[in-house]
């Protein structure tokens, strides 16, 4: 079995994107999905001594940070989340019916099930984002996900528009395969 | 005027393009004329289609530039006191 090193230099750079998309899916709250990202960070750190190289790196990381969700579930269900005043239509006998509407089951209403598929499928793209060469990678979020200009990406990273484009369409169907293979 | 018939990388490039809502009307036109007899290109496009709806309608997140740096940071600190 190969035997993982460890190197926290390149962390941020490599896995922040994969841990806040995992994170996101599962909080859906940007501000708690950084803090527990950059968490889970410090807490790899510290414990870094522990990582026996039995897994990637990432996957190691990615198992501090499911405590550290599940860790934040129990918090926001201590008592002190509990205290809080949580308002119920129904319970009142005098106004039944007044909000008829908002208690009708919304059929686009998402199921548990596509949630979960979804995330799943974030996730699959991520992985694939993460095979590719970092660059291509890199240009891909910026344009795609983070929707920059391409002027902007260009000056940023001090390349030609021609160039920019190539290395979109390179990532575009290293992506395209990578999909389709794990995924279709 | 330019030429009607396009090569299958112009096709392509046409095509990345439109991913992004850049291709012109006229691009789009020659793109698709393109398309009518090209079988590579016409897979190439779908797949390229495929993948934008996939990406949009799944809300892949990533952290934008300033908080992986501020993340950076304080990373670095603390890795300053382990060492």
């Amino acid at each position: 079995m190969a035997n993982h090193k460890i190197d926290p230099n390149n962390w941020i750079k490599l896995y922040s994107d994969y841990l806040f998309n995992y994170t996101i899916t599962r909080v859906s709250d940007r501000e708690i999905a950084q803090d527990l990202v950059s968490e889970t960070f410090l807490a790899g750190l510290k414990s870094m001594v522990n990582f026996k190289g039995e897994a990637s790196e990432r996957t190691w990381l990615i198992s501090i940070l499911k405590r550290k969700v599940i860790d934040h579930y129990r918090k926001i269900n201590s008592k002190k989340g509990k205290a809080e005043v949580r308002m119920s239509y129904n319970s009142d006998v005098e106004s039944e019916g007044d909000w008829l509407e908002e208690r009708v089951a919304d059929p686009f209403d998402k199921t548990a099930e596509d949630t979960l598929e979804n995330s799943e499928l974030g996730d699959a793209i991520h992985d694939c984002l993460a095979k590719l060469p970092q660059k291509q990678a890199e240009v891909f979020k910026m344009k795609t996900i983070l929707g920059y200009e391409t002027e902007t990406i260009c000056n940023e990273l001090d390349i030609t528009a021609s160039n920019l484009w190539v290395i979109v369409h390179r990532a575009r169907t290293a992506l395209a395969d990578c999909m389709e293979k794990s995924w279709f | 005027m330019s030429k009607i018939k396009l090569s299958c990388d112009e096709a392509n490039h046409v095509c990345d393009k439109n991913q992004y809502k850049e291709a012109g009307i006229w691009e789009m036109l020659k793109l698709n004329l393109h398309l009518l007899y090209c079988r590579v290109c016409r897979k190439y496009t779908s797949r390229n289609m495929k993948l934008t709806k996939l990406v949009k309608t799944n809300k892949v997140e990533v952290l934008d530039k300033a908080t992986k740096e501020k993340l950076q940071i304080t990373f670095d600190k603390e890795l300053a006191k382990q060492l």
